[in-house]
């Protein structure tokens, strides 16, 4: 009789194990990120390069403006 | 030099975008995966586009209130500025479309030309074309600014329907039409998360003043070449 419920027990654990692992399983059914790219730090590659392609385009406007204000000087 | 201060808040909000676009948390969304990105980048062209062609326009309402040709080369070189960045805009949304509606949700290459937000852009792009075919036009300095600040006037009118009414009216794979959450995308605040607008609001001020740089910029070489036409 012991064994009998013990068995049972066993069963509804197996079960609800069973279920439990179901559950985290489509937990992870989550969209893609690229999280690879953020464990090996490779993202900080791609923000150095955006970084200087901006700092490089805003020295080129700010020369830019310099020049344009020397003319307007000049001119007056 | 007390006046360049929101060059340098230009500088320093894209510094942020690119850093906190790149590095700071987003949604996580099917379909748009870490291309939600984009949002930071495309649509802030858009964005800068609208407010330069506003610009632009109030600059062509100026320019027939007194008829100063200062106003004329304003409008003008404000409108160039706001047409790069469509064009801009416009080339970000096909590299942004391939990957999220050609690859992701498998659809022709017939249905994606026949999105009304893609030919609403086009057709707004297509009437600022015309304005400078219309300025080019012209030889007769004051006839060209005054015939073109009409038509600069109507051209911003046209951005009403082609891009803001039309496009949420009818079905649409972009954000903002009736089959998505309807509204507009990018200022529904239920719809764009606080992550995405902690960078977002901050992006489009920072491009929209690099824009805006840039059109001084060229109006101010206008300046210095038309400067023996302008009496001021």
């Amino acid at each position: 009789m012991n064994k009998r419920f013990s068995f049972l027990v066993f069963r509804f654990l197996f079960l609800a194990f069973g279920i439990l692992i179901n559950l985290v399983a489509f937990g992870q059914n989550k969209p893609d990120m690229a999280d690879l790219m953020r464990s090996n730090g490779k993202i900080y590659v791609v923000v150095a390069v955006c970084l200087t392609i901006l700092i490089g385009l805003f020295v080129y406007v700010f020369l830019l403006d310099r020049k344009i204000s020397r003319f307007e000087k000049g001119k007056d | 030099m007390q006046k360049n201060w929101w060059k340098i808040l230009s500088f320093l909000l894209l510094i942020y975008t690119v850093v906190g676009g790149f590095l700071m948390e987003v949604p996580h969304l099917f379909i748009l995966n870490e291309t939600i990105r984009n949002l930071y980048f495309h649509v802030c062209m858009w964005f800068g586009m609208m407010i330069l062609f506003g610009t632009s326009f109030v600059y062509s309402i100026k320019y027939l209130r007194g008829f100063s040709l200062r106003n004329d080369i304003f409008a003008h070189q404000f409108a160039a500025v706001g047409s790069f960045f469509g064009i801009l805009g416009y080339a970000t949304g096909t590299i942004w479309a391939n990957y999220t509606w050609v690859t992701d949700q498998s659809q022709s290459l017939g249905s994606i030309l026949k999105e009304p937000k893609l030919i609403g852009a086009a057709i707004a792009l297509l009437i600022y074309g015309a304005y400078f075919v219309l300025r080019g036009s012209f030889t007769d300095m004051d006839k060209k600014a005054r015939v073109s600040a009409v038509y600069n006037i109507f051209a911003f009118a046209m951005l009403f329907p082609s891009i803001w009414i039309i496009p949420r009216l009818v079905g649409s794979l972009h954000p903002g039409a009736p089959g998505s959450d309807s509204g507009n995308p990018a200022l529904n605040f239920k719809d764009v998360d606080s992550r995405l607008r902690m960078v977002f609001y901050p992006a489009i001020i920072g491009w929209t003043l690099l824009g805006v740089w840039i059109a001084t910029l060229k109006i101010r070489l206008q300046l210095i070449k038309d400067k023996s036409l302008i009496n001021e």
